[in-house]
């Protein structure tokens, strides 16, 4: 049972809205949240919302652009291994800053 | 889809997201990003894009949300808990500002652009040529062959910058042992793994073998594996290898370096990446096969992170 | 509205609510033993009736048995990470216990349970 779409909001439309709102909800979280786990988080949900952009403008009334698809699936794999690498660098800081620390450890030798 | 659904995903989407953003527990944060990639992957179901679907749900939404998973615990066991700092008002106030206005003219852009299919109406006439019918999988491996050739070099460039971020007497070592530490767990975890890896192994060739015609490819493909093979470590079945070891350094290069040779040789057939006549889907399974392999391979290292000082694996001979 | 319509919607509406009574155990349950049996057991049902409603509405049996496998590997899937989640629980109680004078016995794992 459809209901008729009406004139001033396409399906394209509504997903491009919601994948702009997704951008501006993840700046402003990249912005004021100062932890870096939480910032990969942000910079994620700002890359869905781009993605949903791109998609969502190539919606057609009988089928799906398929260039921005492949556009997106390709943006899909770079954005996590990016991610990937991302994880890798926060998680080295936290342990060479946790090595640095003399609190404990007489003899504490500073990792490389 | 009627437009009541989408706009409720649309709002459940904006609702995960907004909790995964500004919760204060790191865990939930993550936790409710997965949820956000799941929705997500319906919001594409509904834009009657299937394969990109597929690829946020396994991607998107299980790679980064292992990742995130993993980075967490590794950062709690060294006194982190991730959770946010207070910040001060005013940058609260002015980012609030910045990121509504920039919104606002995002939203404006937007909706000057009619959506609409132009491109499929270019691709389509070109498909028969290629002898499959999944168009996407026909952008991705023949018409932006390019675009897809140098995205495998970036995941594996991510691997190598992750590998060299190991500390000095870490190399050529092997990543931390993702295994349950309790025997129980550890036992749980062996069974169900050593289902599912035959499992995986099957669906992978088989997303692959079907990407041709129906959704799927070898990034949904490469996926599953990666899914399989670290679940499979998780549970004691397989150990991690150890990074100079030659085969994983063929399985890593395989898909890449088919995807170059394929290229390459097509200058003799008229240019790079060109496809010679009736060969072109021989082609293409050919490297959406070596270039699951080599994703689900580097998908499933990437995960498992940089390598650490002092760790073996449960099982001295590693990954064959 | 033909009769398999009837039937698929029947099941769509059983398998909804046996969710949002999972989800209902999982906000109101005191502990996550409980609320663990709450999800495994009835979102499991709840699959397995909207997998069922699923199937009858495409009618045809090579995709009824691909939904079949999708709910089989959801269904195991489900019960490794309880069991895991349950065990991981009682790992971290005992691990909160263990000041009390007999702690050798409550810290120990594997209890008759």
């Amino acid at each position: 049972m459809d209901l008729p779409l009406p004139e001033i909001l396409s399906a394209g439309h509504l997903y491009a809205l919601t994948g702009a709102v997704l951008v501006g909800l993840g700046l402003y979280a990249f912005i004021t949240l100062r932890h870096p786990l939480r910032q990969l988080l942000a910079v994620n949900v700002v890359g869905a919302g781009i993605f949903l952009i791109l998609g969502s403008l190539g919606r057609g009334p009988e089928a799906t652009d398929p260039l921005p698809q492949a556009l997106v699936i390709t943006g899909i794999v770079v954005a996590v291994a990016l991610t990937a690498f991302g994880a890798a660098i926060i998680v080295r800081l936290a342990e060479t800053r946790a090595a640095a620390k003399p609190a404990d450890d007489d003899n504490a030798r500073p990792e490389p | 889809m009627t437009l009541a659904f989408d706009l409720i995903l649309c709002l459940m989407i904006l609702g995960t997201a907004g909790i995964a953003l500004f919760v204060r527990d790191a865990l939930a944060a993550i936790a409710f990003f997965i949820a956000f990639g799941n929705l997500l992957g319906l919001a594409w179901l509904s834009l009657d894009a299937v394969n990109v679907a597929m690829a946020e749900i396994a991607i998107g939404a299980g790679v980064t949300g292992v990742l995130l998973i993993l980075a967490r615990a590794r950062l709690l066991a060294l006194g982190d808990d991730a959770a946010s700092a207070a910040t001060p008002l005013w940058l609260r106030l002015g980012a609030l500002a910045a990121c509504a206005g920039f919104v606002v003219l995002l939203a404006a852009a937007v909706l000057s652009i009619p959506p609409e299919s132009g491109l499929d109406r270019v691709v389509a006439p070109l498909m028969p040529g290629l002898g499959i019918e999944n168009r996407v999988t026909g952008v991705l491996l023949a018409f932006r062959a390019y675009d897809t050739l140098l995205e495998t070099f970036v995941l594996l460039g991510a691997l190598v910058a992750v590998w060299s971020l190991a500390p000095a007497g870490a190399w050529p070592g092997r990543p931390a042992d993702p295994g349950m530490a309790d025997a129980p767990m550890r036992r749980v975890a062996g069974t169900f793994s050593q289902l599912l890896l035959p499992v995986a192994l099957v669906m992978a060739a088989y997303l692959v073998w079907a990407g041709s015609d129906l959704p799927g490819g070898a990034f949904q493909a490469g996926t599953v594996l990666a899914g399989g093979l670290f679940v499979a470590a998780m549970g004691g079945a397989i150990g991690l290898p150890s990074s100079d070891r030659p085969l994983l350094r063929a399985a890593l290069v395989l898909g890449p370096a088919v995807f170059l040779a394929v290229g390459l040789a097509g200058v003799a057939a008229g240019g790079f990446l060109v496809y010679p006549e009736g060969m072109a889907k021989t082609l293409i399974v050919t490297i959406e096969y070596t270039l699951a392999l080599s994703i689900g391979v580097t998908l499933a290292l990437l995960v498992a992170g940089t390598p650490v000082p002092g760790a073996a694996g449960p099982n001295p001979d590693g990954k064959g | 509205m033909s009769w398999t319509d009837a039937v698929v919607l029947a099941l769509l509406g059983t398998g909804l609510a046996f969710y949002a009574a999972g989800s209902l155990g999982l906000l109101r349950f005191p502990d996550t033993a409980s609320r663990l049996h709450a999800l495994t057991k009835a979102d499991n049902l709840g699959l397995g009736l909207v997998a069922l409603a699923a199937a009858l509405y495409w009618g045809s049996l090579a995709v009824a048995a691909k939904i079949a496998l999708v709910w089989l590997f959801a269904v195991i899937a489900a019960g490794t990470t309880s069991q895991l989640l349950a065990r991981r629980t009682r790992l971290d109680e005992a691990r909160l216990h263990e000041p009390h004078p007999d702690a050798a016995d409550s810290a120990r794992d594997g209890g008759p349970r």
